[in-house]
Parts: structure tokens; sequence; C-alpha cells
């Protein structure tokens, strides 16, 4: 099981000109649902399809077309809010959220605002072993993507491409319980690897299928913690929003100008504009795109053309029961079953196809040995050459082939270093390989006494000297290991050595 | 008598008998159309459908001609009919022809109907006069004076035309009244379905939640054939219910002993015309008759409906008029230079939309606003839940169906509520829009003529889904009524 004994990780805490601050971060997570079909309307959702190739009636907006939920979208949202551990809610109910742009045809985008499908949960995101923040899931509802405006086409002309209108997304709202930059990284990365895990969004940041909202606002120590008890957000400085961000590395540094923009001000006496701001990782600054007062008037009610959302609790068990093993047990699991460090755990469930890859070597093998494998020999490999382990040469058979053979005693672990680079490059039975190569150590310990016996006798000074310090009795050992190309079981010249040194 | 003067089921008749070609009675038709231009009903007609149409329901034979076999229609120009303008008589929509069919269309063809072409009606539905319409006013075929009247809205154009005779019968939709009103107006049947029971896709949508096709025709029986061909369960309208369709014809069976008739106290409005209120007491007494048994009711809250509803309608407008922007389809003004996205919107919809569609849109976008919306919109929500509820507790209490009159008055004027308040326009809507609220289904019967010798229609409101019941008590009335009068032709 779980060990839950975790502790919190300390706040970021930024030394102003006058005093020290803290964050508060929130974030709005929009994934992108992976489902063949549209929330809507069974249009394709494939990336990179021609501009509106990949566009319906309905998508489109034309006159009288309605909208028809898409059930797996929704089983999609069920699954992602049962790895969330939430609250999933049976009853809940599509709002329109009314604003005028191009890419969004109808008008409005179907979004759920009063009634979202998923309620509260929480996501374990680890910081270094044995510390984790907590972070509240507040909700996750399900929504319309809109889409692209297209505006260097042409100098005087405006396109748009409605092949992402009307893709699902999950709208994941944090509460505001992340408190730096690194914390809300780690936040993305570890949601990313349960969406992963549990199929229901790619995670792919590059093109957009993973985006966030990052909302900052910066205290005085002691705040946070009145604003804990209380879940007053008085107690809390005003936010700002910064929008759509696609990559870890630009929400971080965002985050932190932020901080720091909003604590200039605070220590010059000013106030922060609660506002929504975008930031450009060019000039690594956040701007203001457009301020409360000129926020939107969504002018939000319930969508007339879908009925409520029922779901029954039935339909949920069924998806519960088809649940895939997530990052935080799979880590346990490592632990306890095969032995490997924490941080090996980590990096062996960081992606769910190295994991398995994992479990298939380390079963009924060494599990040490085998995550020493998969990490260094396996992961360093696939590194080099930029592959990832779907492409991997090596399957796990094989490796585990070549453990086999490290376990017999078959080979050493030189020799299963070849044995694998051998595989990558040619492919093979690692024993069949093995074998036509020559690949075996020598245990046979008379073979092994004739080779010291030649090597004691051609050098006797050696001798001596080791006999004085018997830390020189390596250098025996490695002249037979190379006397016989390698092929000798160190750990059987070792003793042989020793005794015929009389050490 | 010409073929265009028949019912649907007396054609159906003389087409099984062989007695009249389809092509014969379309061009019967086609001839009154042309005679009728002054009526302005038909704004987009389309011949060669029809004749082709009618050709091919000539060649079927047996068990492969449906129940419409032959029969000419007109659309109301808010159904969207493939290759053919769908414009819901609004600028903004000019020269629009969707590639696609609607449901009630397509399963109207299905079952061998033909299309004559496409009806006026007021701009997106919004009106009760038949006057927002681009193409301007339909004119009511009946007339008494030197005035054209009203053929009611926003179904006007399909109201002139069946009661004109230039078609058989026709579809409209009602979402405050739409169709019992100018159905009263002009002498003939129109029934609003219970919400749900025709599909909305394919029709231009004006408020979501209360929008329903029904038929338009010259008589109960022919409403119980058209209504079963236009009904039915469709996947691609999620508030479309998965209900069997009885057989409404089979239903007429002329028996009402023992149900019991409802007399709402709220609906005797203060001011309402005496001719009206004697009507009403026509229509009890021909049902007390036909041995129904007459009841007082109460539905409380029926003084709210019409607020209720200008909040819901306008609301939901709002929103589903936003599609209509000039980027994708229909009109897009002329920009100036330097002329960004916002004036492009801003210009469109000005010229696109007419008055009283900017009026709703405003309206609406009032309501929804943050600040305004629980003052408007969820409290008009919360009365439309007291008006069901008012309806679900005397059906409850046994009541079979409900009496009321279809409108406050006969036709009025066209051009005579030009400098009215907008109010008093909409008060046309007043025993109408309870209905839509509470997704019931109604039907409008013409019952008599008025001092000046125009017809006045009574209003019975039926059981959820029970259309069947409810043309039953219609077929009643009718028969007790013996309505046979027909506007004078002056065309």
């Amino acid at each position: 099981m779980l060990d839950l004994t975790y502790e919190a990780p300390k706040p970021k805490v930024i030394a102003g000109a006058k005093h020290d601050w803290e964050l508060v971060i929130g974030m709005e997570i929009h994934a992108q649902v992976s489902s063949n079909a549209k929330l809507f309307s069974g249009a394709s959702t494939t990336f990179g399809a021609e501009p509106n190739s990949n566009v319906s009636f309905v998508d489109c907006a034309m006159p009288g077309m309605l909208p028809v939920i898409n059930e797996f979208c929704v089983a999609q949202a069920v699954r992602t809010g049962l790895g969330l551990k939430a609250q999933i809610n049976l009853f809940s109910a599509f709002d329109r959220k009314n604003y005028f742009y191009p890419d969004l045809p109808q008008g409005y985008q179907i979004s759920q605002l009063y009634h979202p499908i998923v309620g509260e949960g929480e996501v374990l995101v680890e910081m270094a072993p044995g510390i984790a923040r907590l972070v509240r899931i507040e909700r996750i509802h399900l929504e319309q993507d809109a889409g692209k405006s297209i505006h260097d086409m042409d100098p005087n002309l405006s396109f748009v491409d409605f092949n992402r209108t009307g893709v699902a997304l999950m709208e994941i709202v944090s509460r505001p319980d992340i408190r730096g930059p690194e914390e809300a990284a780690a936040y993305v990365a570890k949601l990313r690897q349960i969406l992963r895990y549990l199929g229901t969004c790619d995670g792919n940041m590059q093109n957009g299928n993973l985006r966030a909202d990052v909302n900052v606002s910066v205290c005085r120590p002691g705040q946070y913690e009145k604003y804990q008890e209380t879940q007053d957000f008085s107690h809390l400085g005003t936010r700002c929003e910064i929008k759509n961000m696609n990559s870890m590395r630009f929400i971080q540094q965002a985050i932190d100008y932020e901080a720091r923009r909003q604590i200039a001000i605070l220590e010059d006496g000013g106030k922060v504009v609660q506002e929504t701001r975008l930031y450009d990782p060019d000039k690594g600054e956040t701007r203001s795109m457009r301020s409360k007062e000129e926020a939107h008037d969504y002018r939000y009610f319930p969508d007339p053309d879908l009925l409520p959302l029922e779901i029954e609790q039935g339909w949920v068990d069924e998806i519960a029961a088809s649940m895939p093993e997530l990052p935080d047990a799979k880590k346990a699991r490592f632990m306890a079953d095969y032995g490997v460090t924490d941080y090996d755990a980590n990096v062996l469930t960081a992606e769910l196809e190295a994991a398995a890859y994992f479990e298939e070597v380390a079963r009924g093998r060494d599990g040490k040995q085998a995550a020493n494998w998969v990490i260094n020999e396996l992961f360093g490999r696939l590194n080099k050459q930029g592959l990832t382990i779907a492409d991997t040469p090596v399957k796990a058979g094989q490796l585990g082939g070549v453990l086999d053979l490290i376990a017999s005693g078959e080979i050493s672990g030189k020799m299963a270093k070849d044995l694998f680079e051998i595989l990558w490059t040619e492919g093979g039975d690692p024993a069949e390989v093995a074998a036509a190569r020559g690949m075996k150590q020598v245990t046979d310990t008379g073979a092994i006494e004739t080779a010291v016996d030649e090597i004691i006798a051609a050098n006797p000074a050696q001798v001596e000297k080791a006999k004085a310090n018997p830390k020189l009795a390596g250098w025996f050992v490695g002249q037979v290991i190379k006397a016989t190309g390698g092929k000798a079981n160190p750990a059987a010249v070792n003793q042989i050595v020793a005794e015929k040194l009389g050490l | 008598m010409n073929a265009n003067e028949l019912t649907i089921a007396e054609a159906r008749d003389a087409l099984a008998k062989g007695e009249l070609s389809a092509v014969d009675l379309t061009m019967a038709c086609l001839t009154a159309i042309d005679a009728g231009t002054p009526l302005n009903a038909f704004v987009h007609a389309t011949p060669e459908i029809a004749l082709d149409q009618a050709r091919a329901a000539d060649a079927r034979r047996g068990a492969e001609a449906g129940a419409l076999n032959g029969i000419p229609l007109g659309i109301k120009d808010l159904f969207c009919t493939r290759g053919v303008a769908s414009q819901a008589a609004s600028n903004i929509l000019r020269g629009f022809k969707p590639e696609y069919e609607s449901t009630v269309t397509s399963k109207l063809f299905e079952a061998g109907a033909v299309m004559l072409g496409k009806l006026n009606m007021d701009e997106f539905a919004m009106g009760s006069s038949n006057e927002t319409s681009c193409y301007g006013d339909a004119v009511n075929p009946w007339k008494v004076d030197d005035r054209r009247l009203t053929p009611g809205g926003s179904s006007g154009g399909s109201a002139a035309a069946v009661a004109a005779d230039l078609c058989l019968a026709a579809t409209g939709t009602d979402t405050g009244g739409s169709i019992r009103q100018p159905a009263a107006f002009t002498g003939i049947v129109g029934i609003k379905p219970t919400y749900g029971r025709v599909s909305r896709w394919g029709i231009v949508a004006f408020a979501s939640s209360l929008d329903q096709a029904g038929p338009m025709t010259k008589s109960v029986r022919d409403a119980a054939i058209l209504l079963g061909a236009m009904a039915g369960h469709d996947p691609k309208d999620s508030t479309s219910a998965d209900i069997p369709v009885p057989d409404f014809e089979a239903a007429l069976t002329g028996d009402i002993r023992g149900r019991k008739i409802g007399i709402p106290r709220e609906y005797r409005m203060e001011g309402m015309p005496a001719e009206i209120e004697a009507l009403w007491a026509r229509g009890r007494e021909m049902l007390a008759d036909a041995g129904a048994e007459i009841v007082d009711i109460s539905l409380p809250h029926t003084k709210y409906a019409l607020p209720a509803y200008y909040v819901i309608a306008p609301a939901e407008a709002s929103s589903n008029l936003a599609r209509y922007d000039g980027v994708r389809y229909g009109h897009r003004a002329r920009l100036g230079q330097g002329d960004g996205i916002v004036d492009m919107y801003e210009k469109t919809r000005a010229e696109g939309f007419g008055k009283e569609v900017q009026r709703r849109v405003m309206i609406g976008t009032y309501v929804l606003s943050a600040g305004f919306y629980d003052a408007y919109y969820n409290r008009a929500r919360k009365v439309r839940a007291l008006i069901k509820r008012d309806f679900d507790e005397a059906f409850a209490a046994g009541v079979d169906a409900i009496l009321t009159p279809a409108t406050p008055s006969s036709a009025f004027g066209l051009g005579e509520m030009a400098d009215a308040d907008p109010v008093a326009m909409y008060l046309n809507d007043v025993f109408t829009v309870t209905v839509n609220l509470a997704g019931l289904p109604g039907i409008s019967v013409p019952v008599g003529l008025d001092a000046k010798g125009l017809p006045l229609g009574l209003q019975l409101i039926g059981r959820p889904w029970d259309e069947a019941g409810l043309l039953n008590h219609a077929h009643v009335l009718e028969r007790a009524a013996g309505f046979v009068e027909k506007p004078r032709k002056w065309w």
C-alpha cells in the first residue's frame, strides 16, 4: 500500500526589498480528452488534418444544428475523476458560455459551470523522497474547445480553422494549494502522468493538448495558514491569472516573474489589480491582457439543447473496475515487491510503458539489478538515440534473458553489456547470441588454476609484493581474466588467486 | 371544386382510388400559388421539386406509398431544406441554402409528401402578425372591409396558404403560440405537440426549450395524419423523446363521453371581448353535449406566464442567434477601411436583423447578464416550474383536457400595431404561452365567426404525450362547431 507518511514541502519564499513573501498558486488545466470523435458531434479529432476537414455541420454552427453528447467523452471524464480520487456527480449539466469570436462558431462554448461532472478530488505531488504536496482538486468539467484563428496568412484577412472546434476538453481546477513555481510544474507533471496512465489525455503539451491557466498571488508568511483554517480568501493577496501556457519551463518562469512583479507593486505601496495576463517567453515577462472591468460577461445559462447528464452508479462502478494501477500505487508496489529505491521507482513509473517494461524484466528476477539495467543501460541508450520505450530494439524478454545469463553465472557483467549492445544493433535470442559469440565465462576451476599457476610462475616479483600487501592480489585476478579472454568467472578467480598466494 | 381545396384525407382517398393524380393535385396547388401572390404566403416556390416529387408519388404503388403519398405541402421558411433557400425570413440568412434536410421535412418526404415551396413567417419566428418578415407581410385571406388583415404569426404564411387553399396543409412552428394563433386568425386547425414529440433538428432555433414544430391543416383529421408523419424520436435531437408514436387518426373515435374538460378561471381575462367569452361558453356546451364533464379548475400562476415567457424566450434567442455573425454564411456587411472584427459583427447584425429580432436579442442579453440573471432568468425559470406544476395538478385531479380561448381577438389589420407598445403585440400570446412553458400539447380549432365575420378559435390543451386524446377532443369540438366557412376569394 501507499505510504502516506509524507511531509509537506516548505513554501517558496521570495525576499522582497522590505519583507519576505510567499506564493499562492491555483491552476486550471485544460486537458484534451483522448477520443476519436468530438464532444457533441461525430467529427474526427485527428491532429494536423487539412484545415477545416474535420468539421461537421454542428461544429460550424449551421442553422438548426443540435449537439448530441459523446458517451465515450463522458466515460473519459469519469475515469479521470476516479483517477484523482474525486467525487463523481451522477447528475451534471451543460451551460452555455456566450462570447463572440470568429473561432467560436456558435457564439457560445458549451461547458459545465453550475453542475460539473466531477467534484472534489486530490493529487499527491512528490517533491523529494518523503516530501509531497497534496493538491486538492475543486472540480473537473467537460467543455468544447474552440477553433483556431490564423492572422498571418494574408495582410488584410484573417482565417479560421474549425478542426479543433468542439473537441472535448476537461478543465481540471485545483484549489490554491500550490506554493511555488517548482511545485506548479511538478503538479502539472503529476497530473499529466496520471492522465496518461488513465489514457484520458495524451498530455501532448506541444500540440496544446494540455494547457494551463495559472492563478498567482503573493502574501506575507502566516497569511496562507489563516486562509487554510478559514478557507477565507481575504487572507490572501489579489490574484492574477496567466493564461494558456503549454510548457513546464514557461509555467515556472511566468510564476516567478509574476510573483516578483506583484511583490514590487505591493512593497511600493501599490495594489495588485485582478486581471488576466499573458506570458511572453521571449521577453520573460507577463503582460496585461484584460482587467477585471474588461472581463467578458459570459451570460452563462443552462444549454436548452441538452438534457441534464444523468449517469448511473453501476456504470461508474464498471469504469472503476477497469481502472489501471495508478502511478502512486505502482511506485509503492515497485519499492515493496522489487526492492527498488524511491528515486528509481519514480524513474521507472514515470511512463506507463516503461513501467510495464521494467516489470516484465524484473518479474522473477533480481529487482534491483533489473532496475539498474533498465534505467542505466536501456534508458541511457534510448536517450542517446532520442528514442522512446516504444521504439526500443531490445525487448523486455531479451533483456530478461541477458539478466538470466548473468544470474546463472554463464556470462559476466562485462559480457552482458557487450551482449546488450549486440542485441541492440543486431537483435536475436540472448542465449543463442552468447553461445554463437563464445560468450561464456569459465567457472571450470581446473582451467582457472592452470592460468593462475602460469601467471604466478611468470611474475615472482609481483607475488612477493602481493604477499606483503594483499590488496595487490587484484592485479593477478585482472591478469587471469585477461589471459582467459575475459571469460573466467571473477568470483572463482578471486578465490583461487587468494589460495595460491596463501593470503 | 378544385383539387387544391381538398383536405389531406380527401385527397389521399381520391389518389388511392385513382380519381386524381399527384401531378394534377400538385398542378392545382401551383396554379393557386401563382394566383395567390397578393397573399405573399409562399416566398420561395419550388415547382420543379414539387412536380418531381409528384411524379415519383404517382409511380409508387401499394405499400410503397407512405401516409402522405402525393400530398402537396407548404413548408415554413424556418425549416432547413436541402438546396432550397431557408432564411427564417431574415436578411441575415439571405441566399442561405442548407446542404442538409431537417428531420421533419425528411420524414415528410419519406411519407411521400410533395414540397410546394417555403412559406412566409415572422423573422426568426419572432412576431404575432407576420409583419417582421424580410419578405414583407403575409396577408390573411379573410377580409371583411378594405383593410388587409394579418394572418397572425409567426407561422402567418403557413396559415394564409392553408386557409386560401394554396396547399393542402403546411408545417408550422410554435414557440409561444406561433401555430395556434395564426390558425385561429385564419379559420384552420393548428396543433403544437408535446415538447420532444417532433425533432427540432434542422429547424432554425428561436428558443430551444420552447420550440416545437407541428401541422397546420384544414381539419383535425388532417392534423392527426400530418402529425403522425412528422413525429418520432430523433437521436440527433437530445430533447426528442424516445417514445412510440400512436396512430393519431385511429384515435379520432368521436367519443369523449365521461372525459373531464377543465375550464381555467384565470383565463377569464379582464377586458376580454364579450364575443370571445361567448365563444368559449359555446365550446363548453358543445363538449358537454358530447358527454364530457365540464369542471372549473385553477391555474393560479397564469398571470406570470407572459412575463416569464418574454424573459426565457429572448434569453435563449440571444444565444441561439449569436451564430449569425457574418463569418461563415449568410449576410456579411461591407466593411470600411480599418474596420475590425467587432465592426464586422456590429454592422452585419445591425443590417441583417430586423427591429423586433434586435429588440429580443437585447432583452435576452440583458436578462442573462451578470447581476440581472437571478432577478430575471432564474426567476422566470421558477415561474415556469410553477406553471407546469399548475397543469400537473389539474391533470392529476383527473382533467383530460383544458379548454381556453385561442386568442384574445380576431385578426387585426396589418400595420395597426405599428406604433403600439411592443407589449401590446406580445399580449396576443396570452392564452398560448403557458402551453409552451409547460411543454404540453395544444391545439387551436376554428369554432365560429365574430360579428365582423372573421374566424375565431378555441384552444384545447392536453396531457403530455396525449396528442391522440387531444386530437379526439378537438375532433368532437370541430364536428359540433361545424365550421365550414371559407374566406371569400379577393386575391
